[in-house]
């Protein structure tokens, strides 16, 4: 009986280690949250033409959500930056870089919540249609998703602030940083779903 | 040895405040199974009164309201608050025992997730005193579920199953980080106990079928109290939606239950053959192929829906796909106890139970897969007697199995050997006569979730019988208590190894230190372990290593400068925030079922919301060793 002694993880340092097995727990966490959205986009899927001749789809304003869009989606850019300047040591250019980050998030909430006070006016609530509650549903709950991102953006400035910021510690520019990208890359899905997928 | 001195963390290590603030994954594994029997017992008593409710034609001691009542809460307690936390209180225990870490990778989200499903159960269970619990059975199926807005009582459904599923979630993301970021140094993949790969199986089914009932329950919630109309017919919503939002969850959830309790029954096996498990890569491979095919054969649970012929031969032949591996894992059970030196302890018994067990209802499964013959046994006894094979027969068995063989660990004391035998049996006959008869009694045409009969239909016979069936079974459930009271205070000590047996929680005392290894050990081998104890001779015999004895195990190598020797173990410290945010994520669920009353709602909302913040943030802001800082 050959005993192979391989060992095929060397002893690392334990700041590395627990590093990897955080990313490894957020990566199972947005594995979870991609089913999460691909429920709600089948819902509106099948919904998508059950207005009960209320309004529908025709009442999207694009030029007005593609700018909000690409709002949402430089946020990315600025996110990665904040990360790049944590990792660099500079504290304060990250702070910068963390509350654009929240600033460009809050405006494309901003952005939102005047786009549904528009179609609220045009008729179309979470109770007209089939197809107004699964519009709502979907991009409200990406709409709060985006919201719980500018709060941990909000926090980690807090404690960047307070020179309580640690990256061993779980609250942690990268995860954020994660968390925040994929909530875009579901805009990205959204928007083209909802919005520009009308046949 | 070498010297390792243990971080002690702040706060004492006994009484209340200890408990409720603990972040040791052993510790948490006990509450959990704890809080499973505790809810097993109440569960079970549920079912005793449906039994003694159908014993006779006619039946007059409940009302059909108490009666929906209560086979939708039996259904929920048994699923969500007795066999996934009794399989969570074994993951808890011992993965990171098996793959020799010193704790889950997420303590105190571990702690979050214990609480957080002790809490939404409590809640589930407070609607009983305000306005009756759900009724709508356990698949809550819309329009019932969403139509009847006089009773609040399926928004309690509603937002505990919610909750639950959150609990669960939290649990998997946590084990999928430890599991494959924690092994001991040389654990590769493929070299873990089998138990700890149908937990990496489960948790995926979790983390990707939870958000898909999340989203379903959202929808009830919104169409109960908003108006919204998913699922409003007459407004050509489609309830047809929410069958199968929730049997994508549904069906990969049966496998949650049961693969748990396959890797129990893989590591008793083994120890009690004295073989190593037979094929232990097809068996590994099998549950892998269990958790995919899961996820394909959701619709064979509405092939009364009318999804038409093309969907409906597709998903009967996905779910005759299931068999194969399932198959494969039978064998390879069998080929393990072929030729072994067995040893009938009562784990064994319980092992050897379960495969029989589950064969019968294994094979009833089968037989819903062709499509005309589940129309006719489509919500009839026949189902809940295919269920109760594969989730009593199986599943349970699987995990009292665990109890008689990880009870020395926990506890360093046996479980009385002579009653467990005998509860064995009492419980093995118990349950056969309960559900065999409900077999002939679906066949028949009895339709389940009904609360009477009448007399003349040929059913009295069989419903008497399995009523007895169910005492019996609460026999049984009763010695275990007994043994578990006895045992816990006067059983025969344990050594750190009493069963001989294969895998690394056996190499730590029992029960194990704080920070369950002095040392973390090297691993060479799947049953490392076992290699550790014994040689192979020239004609394939297992001949013990002279310089081993009696279990333990000398994990020294070298000196003071080898591994972790001479460093200081730092075990995270208690921490109170878990438990209150995961109060206050309850409270937010108990705010939103004051819809009626929005002053009520509104204020539990913010202060749930409050709450959660304060528990998070703090969490946040806390160091995870104290003593480090």
């Amino acid at each position: 009986m050959a005993i192979d002694a391989v060992v095929d993880q060397p002893l690392e340092d334990p700041s590395a280690a627990i590093h990897r097995t955080r990313k490894t727990a957020m990566w199972a966490f947005l594995g979870s949250e991609v089913f999460f959205f691909g429920s709600m986009i089948s819902t509106f899927l099948l919904y998508r033409n059950t207005t009960l001749d209320g309004p529908g789809a025709e009442i999207f304003n694009i030029p007005f959500t593609s700018a909000s869009s690409f709002v949402l989606l430089m946020s990315s850019l600025t996110m990665v930056l904040a990360d790049h300047a944590f990792g660099n040591g500079d504290q304060r250019q990250g702070r910068i870089w963390l509350v654009g980050t929240a600033l460009l998030g809050t405006t494309f909430l901003a952005g939102q919540i005047f786009e549904f006070t528009e179609f609220v006016h045009a008729g179309l609530t979470i109770r007209s249609s089939p197809f107004g509650s699964s519009f709502y549903m979907l991009t409200g709950f990406h709409g709060a998703h985006v919201a719980v991102g500018v709060l941990l953006l909000s926090m980690l400035v807090f404690f960047s602030l307070r020179g309580r910021y640690d990256p061993d510690q779980g609250m942690n520019v990268e995860l954020v940083a994660l968390y925040w990208h994929f909530v875009d890359i579901v805009w990205i899905v959204i928007f083209t779903v909802v919005y520009l997928l009308q046949i | 040895m070498a010297v390792a001195t243990t971080t002690a963390p702040t706060a004492s290590t006994s009484g209340l405040w200890s408990w409720i603030t603990t972040v040791d994954h052993k510790r948490i594994g006990i509450m959990y199974a704890v809080s499973a029997f505790v809810f097993f017992l109440v569960g079970g008593t549920e079912a005793l009164l449906i039994r003694l409710q159908l014993a006779t034609p006619n039946g007059t001691l409940l009302s059909a309201d108490a009666y929906n009542q209560l086979f939708t809460m039996h259904g929920l307690t048994m699923v969500f608050a007795v066999i996934m936390p009794i399989a969570a209180a074994y993951q808890n225990y011992f993965v990171p025992l098996q793959i020799g870490a010193r704790d889950v990778a997420f303590p105190r989200l571990n702690a979050f997730a214990f609480w957080l499903f002790l809490f939404s159960a409590l809640f589930l269970y407070s609607s009983f005193v305000v306005g009756g619990a759900p009724d709508g059975a356990w698949v809550g199926y819309a329009p019932l579920s969403t139509q009847l807005k006089e009773f609040i009582r399926m928004d309690y459904y509603a937002i505990g199953a919610q909750l639950l599923g959150v609990a669960s979630l939290a649990g998997s993301v946590n084990f999928i980080a430890t599991i494959f970021t924690m092994r001991a140094p040389g654990m590769t993949l493929l070299r873990m106990p089998v138990f700890t790969w149908m937990t990496v199986v489960t948790s995926f089914l979790l983390l990707l079928s939870l958000p898909v009932i999340g989203v379903g329950l959202w929808q009830i919630l919104f169409d109960r109290n908003f108006g919204t109309l998913f699922y409003a017919a007459q407004a050509q919503g489609d309830p047809l939606l929410w069958q199968h939002l929730f049997w994508i969850f549904g069906h990969p959830e049966v496998y949650v239950l049961i693969l748990p309790a396959m890797g129990i029954v893989s590591e008793i096996l083994p120890v009690f053959s004295r073989k190593p498990l037979f094929g232990y890569a097809f068996v590994v491979f099998s549950g892998i192929a269990i958790g995919f095919l899961g996820f394909g054969v959701w619709a064979h649970h509405m092939f009364t829906a009318g999804l038409g012929p093309v969907a409906e031969a597709g998903f009967g032949l996905a779910t005759m796909l299931i068999a194969i591996p399932t198959g494969v894992k039978i064998f390879n059970w069998i080929g393990t106890t072929w030729g072994g030196k067995l040893r009938l302890t009562t784990a064994m018994l319980f092992s050897l139970g379960f495969i029989a067990m589950f064969v019968i209802g294994g094979l009833s499964g089968v037989t819903h897969s062709i499509v005309p013959a589940d129309t006719q046994q489509h919500d009839s006894y026949y189902i809940v007697a295919h269920f109760h094979y594969v989730l009593f027969g199986g599943a349970v068995f699987g995990y009292m199995a665990g109890i008689y063989y990880w009870f020395p660990k926990w506890t360093g004391r046996f479980l009385d050997e002579k009653l467990g035998k005998v509860q064995f049996w009492i419980t093995f006959v118990g349950f056969n006569l309960t559900f065999a008869p409900m077999h002939i009694l679906g066949l028949d045409g009895m339709p389940r979730r009904t609360y009477r009969y009448p007399e003349g239909l040929g059913f009295e016979f069989w419903n008497l019988l399995a009523t007895i069936g169910s005492f019996l079974i609460a026999l049984g459930v009763l010695l275990l208590l007994i043994n578990l009271v006895k045992s816990y205070r006067k059983g025969a000590p344990a050594p750190a190894d009493p069963w001989d047996g294969r895998t690394l929680e056996w190499t730590t005392s029992s029960p194990p230190p704080v920070h369950n290894f002095d040392e973390i050990p090297v691993v060479h081998h799947v049953d490392d372990f076992w290699y550790r104890k014994y040689g192979v001779d020239e004609e394939g015999r297992a001949v013990r290593v002279p310089e081993v004895t009696g279990g333990t195990v000398e994990v020294e190598v070298g000196g003071e400068d080898h591994g972790e020797a001479g460093h200081d173990i730092h075990m995270p410290s208690p921490s109170y925030f878990p438990i209150i945010a995961a109060a206050g994520v309850v409270v937010i669920g108990a705010g939103l079922t004051f819809s009626s009353t929005p002053l009520v709602g509104f204020t539990l909302l913010g202060l749930g919301v409050i709450v959660t913040l304060w528990g998070l943030m703090g969490w946040a802001g806390e160091p995870i060793t104290k003593e480090a800082h």
